[in-house]
Order: structure tokens, then sequence, then C-alpha cells
């Protein structure tokens, strides 16, 4: 592998217009794209993106910042300067539509002082140097914040270096600001492209000379700066995965069993292959358990185009063998989950003695949730494309953990992760979907069998059928009141088919990375409060999905805060504040959780219950709460930790006579620390509010003999235009304390807020979700107060 | 087969079979990949096109049956209503992840060509085609009244 290909083609000016230009994607003429046939025209990939013109690359060797916090800072990893004063900036993580691009290039730019408009992107391939890509657990900024100032902050330095060098001046008498050094004494000053060769001859400043920007210096930082991805969206331009195209390439769909370890029996392909622009057939092999990132098996058709391919997968004739799981019902399944919650189980956090507490209560109430399995169905499928070169490869895919892929690939085509080189392209929404990379393996297996460049596209119905899906799960909670109407008492037990099922064979019970997600980091003050499990096998792949098992648990937890605030006669939203209680830090590892606060460090990232009554009493300021909503209206609130931020909702429902609702309203705030994008964090409070609110309307995987029922968006409903609220407004708190996540925060407070604000308005109680689905748009009337 | 139209004001003749949908004759055979692929059976709107003027899912519309019409994809729309909502959208910073945003932008501009003033109801009977998983619908309603101010 050389430098040139390190940083993939996927580069251009943010500004520019037309098609991505020049060499990384080359276009070629109107009439070659007219007339010739798809496979050898139109975009060409894999050209070199780093030409031959001198730029900035500091001496990686030089001592300096590859161990600050966060990982290596060393500027020439993410930053290079081009004669003409270009400042091309790497990112490592994948632009799946949370604006990393521009957040960022914002950090970077911001220290570097160097101009908006003359920042382009580079997207980085996956690789070890960069440290973690996986573009998940909404720690893109929060883990890299720090990293990106010392990059950006020592590039500055090193130009004021080499300016001072010109000059035969102090370094300490050059000040870089607006992509220029300038020497006050004398009134000098030179361009960051005038000085990028001599920059990059500089040592790398260590860690203790970088001076970092004052946060009242900040020029990006904390604004509502503008997409780098908008103004191509809106031309139709950007390269997602779906959408790479390589010379001599050729198209390819599978056919997969139903059920996850199935195999196939006999497979006849006659027809499929007597159809126009089908090539060839290739069969997967099935894997054995566990199910990791292995493709499922079956058969790929090979075509002149997608559609021929398709067309030709439908002509096969198939038998499958449905294997181990060929007996998962979903409904009875559901049963049984239900049944195992209403058991004790594992104790996992324990304060107090909590079944004293409910056997002395004055009053105890029990309730049993459920949320069915979810598909994360982002957009844009899965699509990946490869192309071998003796025993290298190289793929293109909208990854969102391009290392994880690389590795993956590495392991099933039984090569070197070096032979491997996996470029990121624009994901079409991911949703954690897109982090398990078994299609890019698949793509790269097809490739290998057909000795030409393969695009395999997923459609609508492979995606749904064949996903790692969000566990499903059922909760059983019970609370004791005492005379005033205070809880004395919170059980609550959790039990579902846990993630690390589908990296070990049999796991079943779940894990502390998946409890420690809203259920043992519940921050009520409640004197005597137990969490429990219980084990759960699973029989589908499952997966990461947005806020992951926060998606549950936050349902389950606010949901019966509601349910005790009507039992003590209070106000929901009083109600909740005072089982939030005072001000002060929640430490669940005193009360014998394992709890890891993902993953960064407690002193810094407390559980804060002052922050979170905040949000709590701004959503409902925002919202109006206490005021008169009118007959069969009613307003919901629901408050979540996750991912370090604090997040509350108020969700206004209306119901007709007939059973029909309507979402008027929403009011969220979040405190996520110092935010970097004000404007995009807005975008994914609104988005991710709306994708828990979709989930939990119409959101439900069901399976029968091992096979998933849903197919395509007629039975898979999602949210449509006209059931979005009207009216939707968000608070981001004032914030000085360090970054935190927002891709995901948004999304748990939304079920739990819209199923109380269905309470308020009805007084019917929903726990089991979804609360319709396709063809069901009206409340039961057997759900009324029940 | 081939089947002559007008792609985007211009004259093309596209070699594919009669039934191949429009949406993959554009992506595959002419390498214009701007009209996505979001379900194949015009349930989501991602493929959306603008067909002799009128919006029209690219997934089901056989290459055979616009032989003759004008087509206008993303990559070719233009006039007084397309930069006022390509303006708007990037105002407020509409899409996420912009999968969705060509079919989107598509149907919005068919929505204003007809109506410059749309209210609630109408954008939401105009746009109701066209799915959004990032759910960007809060800003799509916004913009598309932005634009329609904007054309005054």
């Amino acid at each position: 592998m050389t430098i040139e290909i390190e940083t993939g083609p996927l580069s251009w000016r943010p500004d520019e217009g037309g098609p991505p230009a020049g060499p990384p994607l080359q276009r070629v003429t109107r009439r070659q794209m007219l007339t010739g046939m798809g496979a050898t025209t139109a975009f060409v990939f894999g050209v070199s993106l780093l030409g031959h013109s001198p730029r900035a690359r500091a001496d990686r060797t030089a001592a300096g910042l590859e161990n600050v916090r966060g990982g290596d800072a060393t500027p020439s990893l993410f930053i290079s300067i081009e004669k003409d004063g270009t400042v091309k900036l790497t990112c490592h993580r994948s632009e799946m539509g949370q604006q990393v691009w521009t957040s960022l290039a914002q950090i970077l730019a911001d220290e570097l002082e160097a101009d908006w408009d003359r920042v382009e992107i580079v997207q980085a391939i996956g690789h070890p140097r960069y440290g973690s890509q996986n573009t998940d657990g909404s720690r893109s900024v929060r883990r890299n914040f720090t990293r990106l100032r010392h990059a950006g902050a020592g590039m500055r330095q090193m130009l004021e270096a080499a300016a001072a060098g010109r000059w035969g001046v102090e370094a300490g008498s050059c000040r870089a600001r607006g992509h220029r050094v300038v020497h006050a004494e004398t009134g000098r000053s030179l361009g960051y492209g005038e000085l990028a060769a001599e920059a990059a001859r500089q040592p790398v400043p260590g860690e203790d000379a970088i001076r970092l920007k004052e946060r009242r210096d900040w020029r990006y930082i904390g604004r509502p700066v503008a997409s780098l991805t908008v103004p191509r969206i809106v031309k139709g331009e950007g390269t997602f995965g779906i959408d790479v195209r390589l010379p001599d390439m050729v198209h390819a769909v599978v056919a997969r069993p139903p059920v996850v370890f199935g195999r196939l029996k006999s497979v006849d392909d006659t027809a499929a292959l007597e159809r126009p622009g089908v090539l060839r057939t290739v069969r997967l092999d099935s894997p054995e358990a566990p199910a990791g990132f292995k493709p499922l098996g079956g058969v790929a058709v090979v075509a002149e185009d997608t559609w021929s391919a398709m067309k030709g997968r439908d002509a096969l004739e198939i038998e499958w063998e449905p294997g181990p799981n060929g007996d998962y019902d979903s409904e009875a399944f559901r049963r049984k989950l239900v049944e195992t919650a209403r058991k004790p189980g594992a104790v996992r956090r324990s304060r107090g003695d909590v079944g004293a507490a409910l056997e002395s209560g004055s009053k105890r109430i029990s309730a049993d949730y459920y949320v069915p399995h979810l598909s994360q169905s982002p957009m844009e499928p899965p699509a990946a494309t490869a192309r071998w070169d003796g025993d290298e490869v190289e793929v293109w895919a909208c990854v969102q953990a391009p290392q994880v892929a690389r590795t993956a690939i590495a392991e099933t085509c039984g090569i070197e992760p070096d032979a491997v080189t996996v470029h990121v392209t624009w994901l079409g929404g991911a949703f954690g979907r897109k982090s398990k990379p078994d299609f890019a393996v698949e793509a790269a297996l097809i490739a290998r069998e057909v000795g030409r460049p393969v695009k395999l596209t997923w459609s609508r119905e492979d995606a749904l059928r064949h996903g790692y899906y969000h566990s499903v799960s059922a909760q059983h909670l019970e609370g004791a009141l005492d005379e005033d109407g205070r809880c004395t008492a919170f059980l609550h037990r959790t039990v579902f088919p846990p993630i690390p099922s589908t990296f070990e064979a049999g796991v079943d019970e779940p894990s502390w990375g998946e409890l420690r997600l809203g259920a043992t980091d519940n921050p009520f003050v409640v004197p005597n409060l137990q969490l429990e499990s219980g084990p759960a096998p699973a029989k589908v792949r499952i997966g990461w999905l947005r806020s992951v098992a926060n998606v549950h648990h936050a349902f389950a937890i606010q949901s019966f805060a509601a349910e005790l605030a009507a039992a003590a006669g209070r106000d929901p939203k009083d109600y909740l504040l005072e089982l939030i209680g005072p001000p002060r830090l929640v430490d669940p590892r005193e009360e014998g959780a394992q709890y890891d606060n993902y993953g960064d460090p407690m002193d810094e990232y407390p559980i804060d219950t002052g922050r979170l009554a905040h949000v709590v009493k701004m959503a409902a300021e925002m919202a109006g709460w206490g005021r008169k909503t009118g007959q069969r209206r009613g307003l919901g609130i629901a408050a979540h930790r996750s991912f370090l931020s604090y997040v509350a909702t108020v969700v206004e429902v209306e119901v007709d006579s007939e059973g029909r609702l309507r979402i008027p309203g929403v009011w969220s705030a979040i405190d996520a620390g110092t935010v970097v994008n004000t404007r995009h964090v807005e975008s994914q409070m609104e988005g991710g509010a709306l994708y828990g609110l979709s989930n939990a309307l119409y959101g439900e995987i069901t399976a029968k003999n091992g096979a998933i029922e849903q197919s395509n968006f007629p039975s898979w409903r999602i949210m449509r235009m006209g059931e979005s609220p009207r009216r939707f407004e968000v608070k981001i708190m004032e914030s000085n304390a360090p970054p935190a996540g927002v891709g995901e925060p948004p999304t748990p407070p939304a079920a739990p807020a819209l199923a109380n604000a269905i309470a308020a308005a009805t007084g019917k109680r929903i726990r089991r979700l979804p609360i319709f689905g396709p063809g069901k748009d009206r409340l039961d009337p057997g759900e009324e107060s029940s | 087969m081939k089947t002559e139209l007008t792609l985007n004001g211009e004259k093309v003749e596209i070699e594919a079979p009669g039934d191949m949908p429009l949406l993959w004759a554009l992506r595959d055979r002419l390498g214009m990949t701007g009209t996505k692929y979001g379900c194949g059976i015009a349930q989501c709107g991602a493929c959306t096109v603008h067909v002799d003027g009128e919006p029209t899912p690219a997934c089901i519309t056989p290459i055979a049956s616009v032989s003759g019409s004008e087509v206008t994809t993303i990559e070719g729309v233009a006039g007084r209503e397309a930069d006022a909502i390509r303006k708007a959208w990037q105002a407020i910073d509409v899409p996420q992840c912009g999968y969705c945003q060509s079919g989107q932008i598509m149907a919005a501009i068919a929505l204003l060509e007809g109506n410059r003033s749309p209210g609630d109801d109408e954008i939401d009977e105009a746009m109701n085609g066209n799915l959004c998983r990032c759910a960007t619908y809060i800003r799509i309603r916004r913009a598309i009244k932005d634009a329609a101010a904007s054309l005054g």
C-alpha cells in the first residue's frame, strides 16, 4: 500500500460546483455516459487523490503528539496544506448524517486558525493509525475533541515556527491567524500555502508546548456552521455505498437463507442464467455460530446491472434447510420473555432492601413492558463494491467501522489485513446497521469468485429480513409508595437476548455493557432500589440500534415513573423530579453494579442528577407544562441520561374519539456539555426523537418458523411526513462541561414521553410496543385504562 | 431495445430491456446515481424524478413507458422553484444523511411548481410518499415554506 491511496478517493471542496471532479472521481464525457455500457463508463474510482504537489507533512517520527488524550494527534495524520493554501482535513469517522465531516473539521480548523472556505475534507480509509474509527456510541466528537484540538494547534505552531525561521525572528513573536502568520513588530505576513513546505519540516511540538486557544477565541466551535455535505446533496452529488462504480464492474444480489444458520439444500439456477443480463451464480457458504460479521451464505446472482441480478435471483429455485433457529416464533417467545421477567432474576445492583420495602409499602404497583425487535433500516440499504488485484482487495462500502470491515474481510478471505483497503463512502443513514460489515465481506467473496469488480446491492427486503436486530425485551417493574405517596421501593427486572450472543454462541444473560445503558445507571433517589436481569436465548442476530438498550430501559423506567405518579395522585413532572431527587452524583458501583460509564471517567462525566433535573424543568417550561390541553389531548414527559448527555422530552398528543392519534408538538432539551455545532445538534434532537417515536408507533420485527415476516415498507412501517409533529422546539443547555454524546441521546426519552402523553390524554397505558403497526392506526378500545 | 427520451433537456438513447425500471437504467446504464433506490415498490419516494413535469417513482416506471417523454432528475432539475428549494434546503441544512433528499427535493419542487403557497396540510399530502429515516420532516416542512416565501 502506498501513501497515494492512504486517504481514499472521496475528496472535494465543499463549495465547488459540479460533480466530484479531478483525479479521485473522473467523469467521462457526456457522450460516453449516454451511449456506453454502464460497467465501463461513468465514475472511475481508486485513482490517487494525493498527487505530487508539495504539502505540509510533518515528520511523524518526531517526538510530539502521539499520545495525547484520545490518541495520536500528530498533525500530519489529519491535516495537509497545499501550496495554494488549501487545507485538507482528514475525517477518520464515517459521515452518516450526523455531520461528522463538519464537526471534526470545525475543531481542527478552529485551532489551526484556518479559513473555513479553504477547507476540504478527505475521508480516511480504515486503518489502525487513526485509532478507533468505529462511528458509534455517540463518541466521535467527545473522544476526538482534545485530540483534534491538539493536532490543529500543533500545525498552527509549526506554521508559526516556519515563518519565524524564514524571517529570522523568535517563533514566539509570530502569530497565526486567519490562514496567515503575522510578525506583529514588522507587519510582515505569509499565507499558509507559502509556509506549507517549511512547516512540514518543523518538529512536532510536544504536548506541553501546545497552546490551545481560549474558549472565548473559538470561531467555529460552538457555532451553527453550515454542513459541508448539504451543498452537494441538493444537487444529487456525493457518493454513497450504493453509488460506487468501477470500470468493468458487474452487479450482484444474494439469495440468503431465510433463517439464521440455515443452509442451502438445493438450487436450480437454470432459469436464472437464462435471464437477459445474468452472467453467473456464486454459492456462498453458511457460517457456523457465532454469527459475528460473517455473511449468511446462500447464492449470489451476478449480472450486468442491478435489476437483471434481482430478476435473476427471483428465478432461482432454492430449497433451504432451516437449521437450529427454524423454531423461532416471536409471539411464543414474547410470552416466555414476559414469564421470565416476572420471576426473580440475577441481582445486578441493589440498594436497601427492596423485597421488604415492597411488602411494607402502603401501596404497591407493578407493570410489564414489552419492546419488540426493531430494524435500524437506514434509507440506503447495505451496499459494497470489491475489486481484487492478485491477493489484495479494495472495498468501497458504507461502513460505520472500516477497521472492523478490514479485519472481517481479511479473516474470511484468509489474507492479511494489510492486503485489504476499505474506502468509506457516504453512509445513507446507518443507525447501527452499518457497524456490521457482513455485506462488505460478501462483496469481497463474490468478487474473488467472479474475477471482476463486483457491486453488491441489498434490496429493501434483504435489509429487513437479514438484519442485526435490536433485541426484543420484556421488563417487569414493581414499586411501593408510602402513605404520603413517596416511592419507597423500585424493582426493575430486564430480560432480553444480549448482543454478545452474536459474538459468542450461547450467551443468554444481559451483559454489564448493555445494562449500563439505562438500567444500572438508574438515577432515582428511591431508598430501596434493585435491578435484576433474566436469561433469554438469541434466535436471530442481535445488534446495536441507535441508543441500543437505552431504547427499552428508558421506555420501562420512564413509563413506570408516570405510573407511580398516577398511583400517588401526583403530577408526573413533579413526581419525576422527586424521583430524581436533589442534585447529587450517583455511582452505581457503590451498589454492586459493574459500571464503566460509556468508557469515560466518572469524575469528568458523573451521573449528575442536578443536570438531569435541569433538562426536565427546561422541557416542561418550553412545553407550557400544566396548561389546559383540552379534551383527549395530553402532555407526557420523560428524561434520560445516555452517552453522558441529559435529555428531557415533552410530547403532546391528541386522540380522537375513534382512537386516531396525532402529535401536535414536541419539546426537548439537551445538556450535552460543550457543543461543537448547535445547528446540527438541533437536527439530531429532531431526528433522534422522531426515530424513537416512529419505532414506538410502528416498529416491530417478528419471526415465524425462524424467518422474519416483514419485507418492505408496507409491512415495516416508519413515520411519514403527515405523521410528524407540526411543532418541534429544541433547547441546548449552555455548558462548559466536556463534550458528551449527541447522535443517540435524543432517542430514548421519546417513546416513554409518547406513552405518558397517551395516558394523560386518554387514560390508556401503553406497555407493549409498537402502539400501531402496518394497517393499524387506532388505539384499541380494550387498552382504555388498562 | 433502444429507448429514446429527453433527459434533463437532452435527447438520449438508452440501450436496455424495455421492462427495466427507469431507476436502474439511470443508475446502472447512464451512471446517473443521484436518483436513489429505497424500496423498489414505490413506497418510499427516494427514486422520485419528474416525467413530463409530474413527480414519478422511477423504480416502478419501465423505461419503455417513458419513450419520447421528458425526464428530469436531481442532476438536471432547474428553474426558479428548483433554485428556491435548493437555497432553502441549504439555509437550514435540511438533509442529514442525504440519501432520500434527491427524492424529497424533486417532490418539493413539483409541489411548488403547482402551488406557490402550500399550507401544512398540502405539504404533508404532497410529501407523504417520501420517507426519511433520519426524520428531517420538521426541516423539510420549514424549508418548503421558506422557499415558497422567497418566490413571492
